[in-house]
């Protein structure tokens, strides 16, 4: 009876899945967060009294493939939750890996860029630009980080055996989490990276 | 009475089952191109970037671009184009708000957006 277990769900006052809900409540509160950190970063642009600027150091090539890694871990993502909710486990344990791994290949580049900027002689307390930037990209790269975990924790579920067809709604939420840091890059990466006045 | 309940009296199909039997989502396929048409929209705004050209022309490009990308992700990605429509609600009030505070912070303090 997978199908009928799939399409079971709890009764609640809305006709909503509380935690689909909540999840959403979260997202919607996080885009205050960030938010606020590219408005602090967009206020205090030019602003920076001493070097070095973001024209000497941002690698826009190299961000551009960081980027492009993220876009297609939400694609990979997407595919996982439709093989759960068809009852294919096999192929969303490949798919969340994948993710997972994709996310790791951000961070990665996320990490080799910040040891760049640093040995240019960029640090959190250099000028506006060093703040603003680690603030925000950083508080990013936590959400990514927390977004890999939460994708190998589902992975090492997956293969005991703890994830079904019956709870794809474990996979959706991860995968909104996921979606939600894949767009706040997209802002990022258009506002910080390519505008630069 | 609870709104399941009304759904329930007036025939409605509940919410979440309108979202879990997946029925209206995308295919796999579907994804896959919605991902080609991100990755080339991508590749464009690179190319932009490299393209001398007015920068009011090149941050209205950008922005628009960004927007498109942002939008896909949210709409096929994230399903608000085949869920509740309380979620839709909800990210919007959120997006709403913090576009108001970003707005309402650039103009008392005096940043530029470009």
């Amino acid at each position: 009876m997978a199908h009928a277990t799939a399409t079971d769900h709890m009764e609640t006052s809305t006709g909503i899945d509380n935690r689909k809900l909540l999840m959403w409540l979260f997202l919607a509160s996080d885009c205050l967060f960030f938010g606020s950190f590219i408005a602090a970063y967009l206020l205090y642009r030019g602003r920076s009294i001493v070097g070095p600027y973001p024209e000497d150091l941002f690698d826009i090539p190299f961000t551009s493939v960081s980027a492009f890694v993220l876009l297609m871990s939400s694609v990979t993502m997407v595919l996982a939750l439709a093989a759960i909710q068809r009852g294919n486990v096999r192929n969303m344990r490949i798919w969340l890996f994948t993710t997972a791994v994709l996310g790791t290949l951000f961070i990665g580049g996320q990490v080799f860029e910040f040891t760049e900027f640093n040995h240019e002689g960029l640090s959190l307390s250099t000028n506006l630009f060093g703040t603003t930037f680690f603030v925000l990209t950083g508080f990013h790269g936590a959400h990514v980080t927390v977004g890999v975990l939460i994708l190998m924790s589902l992975f090492v579920v997956s293969m005991r055996g703890g994830i079904q067809q019956k709870d794809s709604i474990v996979v959706e939420l991860a995968g909104l989490y996921w979606h939600f840091v894949d767009i706040v890059w997209i802002v990022i990466f258009t506002l910080i990276y390519l505008i630069q006045p | 009475m609870t709104l399941a309940d009304y759904r329930k009296k007036r025939g409605e199909p509940l919410i979440s089952e309108d979202a879990e039997h997946g029925e209206t989502h995308p295919s796999a396929l579907e994804y896959v191109q919605i991902g080609v048409i991100l990755a080339i929209i991508t590749a464009v705004e690179v190319a932009l970037y490299y393209i001398d050209m007015d920068f009011t022309l090149l941050v209205t490009l950008l922005s628009m671009l960004s927007v498109v990308k942002f939008a896909m992700v949210v709409l096929w990605f994230m399903h608000l184009k085949f869920d509740a429509g309380l979620f839709s609600i909800l990210f919007a009030s959120g997006m709403a708000l913090t576009f108001a505070v970003f707005i309402a912070a650039i103009a008392m303090l005096g940043g530029s957006l470009t």
